[in-house]
């Protein structure tokens, strides 16, 4: 007979167990801390309905189970109702990711009847007009709305609160508003800075007495609330000295796809420029996901370098983030700099001090819209 | 649209959520039904039950897994320890089953009937 269920666990096998379909890059909102890439005004060719049911169902066969809707905004995909119903005909737990923009009360109850497990709603600001102004649009009272919507459908409320400067002092005020709400898990992300928000790092990142602030009224409220609410806190990579286990390593357990069929090991792996991204449209994705070389790029430990090599952590961690190392050293075989082992490391704590002692007062913020930003200069002139 | 870390690199197998039950001692005769929260059901690919919630996956082993599919909300737990006995062809199950279910309510894969 069993003894605790807490060792019964599930390793990958070689199974991308995750699976993300980012519907597509179109948004109502101008986040300036976006994950999508700069470029994402350049991605036209969204798969159709029956290009993503193929997608749902071969990867399937090769073990996915939980599946994330995710875009841009998916709620844009007029299609997301059927994705979900074939997805959850074929096993999946399906998982909605959305700002709530678009998230009609219709929408939401024929969303619950086609068998849709979960609903992540994003909120920046307890403060309505802050909440708007961070993400560029009016957009506040649409999410209250929504959580009212999504509880009296019957599906668990779940908030994701992008953490920034901008809001890392309204922490407590925002749990008081998802206490209001009965949310029943609330998750303060710090940012992750890839594109959008690398774009904008010296605007955005806090200061480690700022994060060491709203950390200790984050523990506040979980002795406060006890049971009534799960609130996660991640300290970011930025602040902690050791890198994250992204993805729990490159191709290891999870599979993205991008709204034009590029198959990805992760949401940001198109930032990794020299790498060819297969698309499903080209090639079976059993093939994508076990053969090709760009999944098997940075699989394992053999394509580490030091002091990734020598480290006794390269199994905890996989030598971090693949994306972040490339983002910023240029070269993404060399140890995320966010590991204090990192002969980078210095790019990570200058960053941090340069927020505590500048914040560059003044300057604006580069919002994500179409044509805010551009490679053509380097392209053309270099 | 923003990922988030814990998305991004968390342990996704840390098995499940924090009990959201109230704090009750599983008797012979409670009913006891997995969490709306969670889906349990067989995986063929993986030869296991399992139990799916936002974000999650716990593979269960054998045993556990026969033990939270007669926790259906109707039959006590006495009855899911006769069915166990008897599908199994063993005795005196009841300990190893309630201290199973026990862990499983802490954990918040199983409540009490409401």
């Amino acid at each position: 007979m069993p003894k605790a269920g807490s060792d019964l666990k599930l390793d990958g096998n070689g199974k991308p167990l995750w699976l993300v379909l980012e519907l597509t890059y179109k948004c109502p909102l101008k986040c300036p801390w976006c994950s999508n890439p700069l470029g994402f005004e350049d991605y036209a060719n969204e798969l159709t309905t029956q290009e993503w049911k193929t997608v749902l169902r071969d990867a399937r066969k090769i073990g996915s189970l939980q599946l994330g809707f995710s875009g841009g905004e998916p709620m844009v995909r007029s299609d997301l109702e059927e994705l979900v119903d074939e997805a959850d005909t074929l096993g999946y737990y399906t998982n909605l990711i959305s700002s709530g923009v678009g998230l009609t009360k219709d929408r939401l109850k024929e969303l619950k009847r086609v068998g849709l497990k979960q609903i992540q709603i994003s909120l920046q600001h307890n403060d309505a007009a802050k909440n708007d102004a961070m993400v560029g649009v009016k957009s506040f009272e649409q999410k209250m709305q929504c959580i009212e919507d999504i509880k009296s459908i019957g599906f668990p409320v779940v908030m994701n609160v992008p953490v920034s400067r901008f809001n890392i002092d309204a922490v407590e005020d925002i749990i008081k508003l998802a206490e209001y709400h009965n949310v029943e898990f609330l998750e303060f992300a710090n940012l992750q800075y890839y594109n959008w928000a690398l774009l904008n790092r010296d605007e955005l990142l806090p200061t480690i007495e700022q994060l060491q602030h709203a950390e200790a009224k984050v523990n506040e409220a979980r002795a406060r609330l006890g049971k009534n609410m799960t609130i996660y806190f991640v300290i970011p990579d930025y602040f902690d000295g050791r890198p994250k286990a992204c993805m729990n390593g490159w191709g290891a357990i999870h599979l993205t796809i991008a709204p034009d069929g590029s198959a990805l090991p992760c949401q940001e792996a198109q930032t990794i420029t020299h790498l060819e991204f297969p698309n499903v449209k080209d090639r079976p994705l059993d093939w994508i996901w076990n053969e090709s070389p760009t999944f098997n790029a940075y699989r394992g430990t053999s394509w580490m370098k030091e002091p990734c090599v020598g480290c006794d952590e390269k199994e905890n961690d996989f030598g971090g983030c693949r994306c972040q190392a490339f983002a910023l050293t240029g070269d993404a075989t060399n140890t995320d700099p966010a590991c204090s082992k990192s002969p980078h490391f210095d790019m990570i704590t200058s960053a941090v001090e340069n927020a505590r002692v500048t914040g560059r007062p003044g300057m604006p913020l580069v919002m994500r819209t179409r044509g805010a930003v551009s490679n053509l200069m380097k392209k053309v002139c270099a | 649209m923003f990922l988030p870390h814990r998305l991004m690199c968390r342990d996704i197998f840390i098995s499940g959520l924090r009990s959201m039950c109230a704090e009750e001692k599983i008797e012979l005769i409670s009913q006891l039904q997995i969490h709306p929260m969670y889906v349990f059901r067989w995986e063929e690919q993986e030869q296991a039950y399992l139990l799916l919630y936002p974000e999650g996956i716990v593979k269960l082993n054998n045993s556990a897994g026969h033990i939270l599919k007669y926790c259906d909300g109707v039959r006590c737990v006495s009855e899911v320890i006769h069915e166990l006995e008897r599908e199994f062809d063993q005795q005196g199950l009841d300990k190893d089953v309630v201290k199973f279910m026990e862990v499983a309510h802490a954990k918040g894969w199983i409540r009490f009937k409401t």
